[in-house]
């Protein structure tokens, strides 16, 4: 068994076995020809950045790889570095092509043509294309092309096994024999063809490897690719019909503020209703209430108190308040699992239809004012679903600048749908009037340290560049396979960090750890936040997850104003453990403490500031204190922002 | 002129893309120096939308007021 270095993954391959290497661009349906060819799902992706993690299975004596979509092989992305290295160790490629998309496909087809390695061309989704009136010639697109070209509609099964007989016939396609010469002057010192390539087209990585300057014809060599790919299509496309459907017209008016803005309120409403309403409620009432405290819990608990005695240490941490055996699989099953499917179901619908970049395009304005653009509206919608999987989707912004503001503003701002499902519980026993101040707070902080960071931080962001694929109906099977597929990921991934968290607590609580902080935490929760005492515990819980000190709040009696000042509290308060650790991978140990360290000090700054002015407008939470307090919380921000552009002017000036 | 200046419906031929990088980004979505695109639609103050053939792209206004094109008035 050898190790698979070359492309950078851990993954046993026997020597011998001949690497089929899966590629297309992002929305392909690469992932439907991966889970034909061996048999082991994969999750079927629409949207750049959902398939980071590298797939790989067996087809007989063979090994097939998944990469992520690209539109080209190069060093612009992770995505690209990733599918790049996979392409270079090929034995030979699939190429998926989308037959609707066939000018910006074919782009990257000729690239890996170019790299010399034998190539399948699978011309997928042939069915649209003839909807849409786009007739191909497909022999003639072979011959153009130098290699196998299998007309498919890959969700249908159609073709599959054509093409997986053809992988026995990949070949070497045809390039511009210009190219060719300049790469055989290389190929001696580099190595291989394809090694050769990326030099020329000025990879720095691959340059690097070999010790060269990258090479400096990348322009060059992409605008003969792109001439030779736009004179291809020229043969072998006939359209008989220019077929603008409802789609396009709908596509349009996604992207129209007067239309857009509309819909995606319409789109998050449904959502609220469905998860936040049906799934948190009815759904969660019965699958935490019912079936996991009401039977799953009494039977575990005399289960393990058959062997263990329920107030022993061991007792108290297996079955306890914070119990391994109870809290945290009653969370994990009860409680996050309907929701976090709920949120993946839709945010499946969204990239299957081709949503999801019309939303970054409406956005984008709005974003650019705290250094984003547009694109980033996916790790933050994200957010509200998962803020540890959404730092990972950072990866497909453009920069590093951009990276940084987008998860600092997710572990500041962004509530999780397991926090959000419980603050909406909360909220909703305390009147409209709090939760219009909440929301006015949690939008105002974002605001604020998005317009900070912007001009605190160096450089400047990316502008927006955007691909808008055809609008299409999303296939309901492929929704409900990427929502489990998904819903399963993370519960892998939080339930061991979940029970690290309970255990943590129960230890505090056993060894008096958990009083001892909340008195030390006192002068700032009972002072300056003016909650009773016992909240200090709920701030504790929020260090593992934020979630859990939401629950941890309803079980004390609070007034209205204090609930709203915790709520406010813990929403800014530090990410879950999972997150945090995201972060630290992804940011670097100097940057992601000072973020972790920042978050506390905003947090309790504007639950102070909100306890403070509640306090002096009326805490009893009648509507004109709540809309005095909501007054002067709002003149303190403006007065912020104004003072900080005044000062970035006068800095600008000197 | 620049590219944010065009009007939704106009024809345009792409004169110049500033960045390097930019520039090898749109031509594999099909839009090179010297394309022809149509300005499908404008969001107020955000992104151009530009289609040639099947394809479309959404481009920042920051970044379209660095394009330099042309009226194509053929």
């Amino acid at each position: 068994m050898a190790h698979c270095h070359s492309a950078g993954l851990k993954m046993d391959i026997p020597a011998e076995a001949k690497k089929i290497v899966l590629a297309g661009n992002p929305n392909a349906g690469k992932s439907v020809f991966f889970n034909y060819l061996t048999g082991l799902y994969v999750d079927v992706s629409n949207y750049p950045g959902t398939t980071l993690e590298i797939s790989h299975g067996r087809l007989g004596s063979d090994v097939i790889i998944d990469t992520p979509g690209v539109y080209g092989i190069s060093s612009f992305n992770d995505e690209e570095r990733i599918a790049r290295d996979i392409i270079l160790s090929a034995g030979v490629v699939l190429n998926v092509v989308n037959a609707v998309h066939l000018e910006r496909d074919l782009f990257l087809t000729q690239q890996i043509i170019d790299t010399g390695v034998p190539v399948v061309v699978a011309l997928n989704m042939m069915d649209e294309a003839e909807k849409r009136g786009i007739r191909i010639d497909v022999d003639l697109l072979g011959d153009l092309l130098g290699v196998p070209v299998i007309p498919t509609v890959a969700v249908r099964k159609q073709g599959l096994d054509r093409v997986k007989a053809a992988l026995a016939s990949a070949r070497k396609g045809n390039m511009n024999p210009e190219l060719q010469q300049k790469l055989t002057s290389l190929i001696n010192r580099v190595g291989s063809q394809a090694e050769a390539l990326l030099v020329l087209e000025g990879d720095p990585v691959i340059s690097e490897r070999h010790g060269l300057e990258p090479g400096k014809d990348r322009e060059e060599i992409y605008l003969q690719r792109r001439e030779r790919v736009n004179d291809i299509i020229n043969h072998v496309v006939r359209e008989t019909s220019a077929g603008a459907g409802f789609g396009s017209i709908l596509g349009r008016w996604m992207i129209k503020p007067l239309t857009g803005i509309p819909i995606l309120a319409a789109a998050l409403w449904a959502m609220y209703q469905i998860i936040g309403v049906f799934i948190a409620g009815t759904v969660v009432g019965f699958t935490e209430e019912t079936v996991m405290i009401g039977k799953y819990e009494p039977a575990v608990r005399s289960l393990v108190s058959q062997f263990i005695p329920a107030n022993s240490i061991p007792g108290i941490i297996l079955t306890g308040e914070f119990g391994l055996l109870t809290m945290t699989i009653t969370y994990v099953l009860g409680l996050l699992m309907p929701l976090v499917a709920g949120f993946y179901f839709f945010l499946s619908l969204f990239e299957d239809s081709g949503y999801l970049p019309r939303i970054a395009t409406l956005v984008d304005r709005v974003l650019t004012g705290i250094g984003l653009n547009g694109r980033a509206i996916i790790p933050l919608i994200l957010g509200f679903g998962c803020v540890t999987m959404a730092s990972i989707t950072t990866r497909l912004l453009s920069s590093e600048r951009e990276r940084r503001i987008t998860i600092f503003l997710l572990g500041l701002a962004i509530p999780c749908s397991a926090q959000l499902g419980v603050i909406a519980g909360l909220l909703a026993g305390i009147g409209p009037q709090f939760t219009a101040l909440y929301g006015l707070v949690i939008l105002a902080v974002l605001i604020i340290a998005g317009t900070l960071l912007n001009s605190m931080l160096p450089g400047k962001s990316a502008e927006l560049l955007i691909d808008l694929p055809p609008l299409r109906l999303p296939r309901v099977d492929n929704v409900i396979r990427k929502t489990a597929s998904k819903s399963y990921m993370f519960l892998k991934e939080a339930t061991p960090l979940f029970a690290l968290g309970a255990l943590i607590i129960s230890v505090f609580q056993i060894t008096g750890v958990l009083a001892f902080l909340q008195k030390l935490l006192a002068p700032v929760t009972v002072g300056w936040l003016k909650l009773p005492p016992e909240t200090a515990t709920a701030f504790i819980m929020g260090i593992v997850r934020r979630d859990f000190s939401a629950a941890g709040l309803t079980g004390m009696a609070l007034t209205p104003a204090a609930t709203l000042v915790a709520l406010i509290t813990i929403t800014l308060f530090v990410p879950c453990i999972a997150s945090i650790l995201v972060i630290f991978k992804e940011r670097g140990r100097r940057e992601a403490a000072v973020m972790w360290a920042g978050t506390w000090v905003i947090a309790f700054t504007a639950g102070g500031l909100v306890a403070q002015l509640l306090h002096a407008f009326g805490n009893n939470g009648n509507p004109r204190g709540i809309a005095l307090a909501s007054a002067a919380f709002a003149a303190l921000v403006t007065l912020a922002l104004l003072a900080h552009r005044r000062l970035k002017a006068a800095t600008t000036r000197t | 002129m620049t590219l944010d200046r065009v009007k939704k419906g106009q024809q345009v031929k792409i004169i110049s893309i500033p960045d390097e990088m930019i520039r090898a980004q749109a031509i594999r979505f099909g839009i090179a120096e010297g394309s022809v695109v149509l300005c499908e639609e404008i969001v107020p103050a955000g992104p151009i939308v530009v289609r040639k053939n099947k394809q479309e792209i959404a481009i920042g206004r920051g970044l379209a007021n660095k394009i330099t094109v042309a009226l194509n008035l053929i």
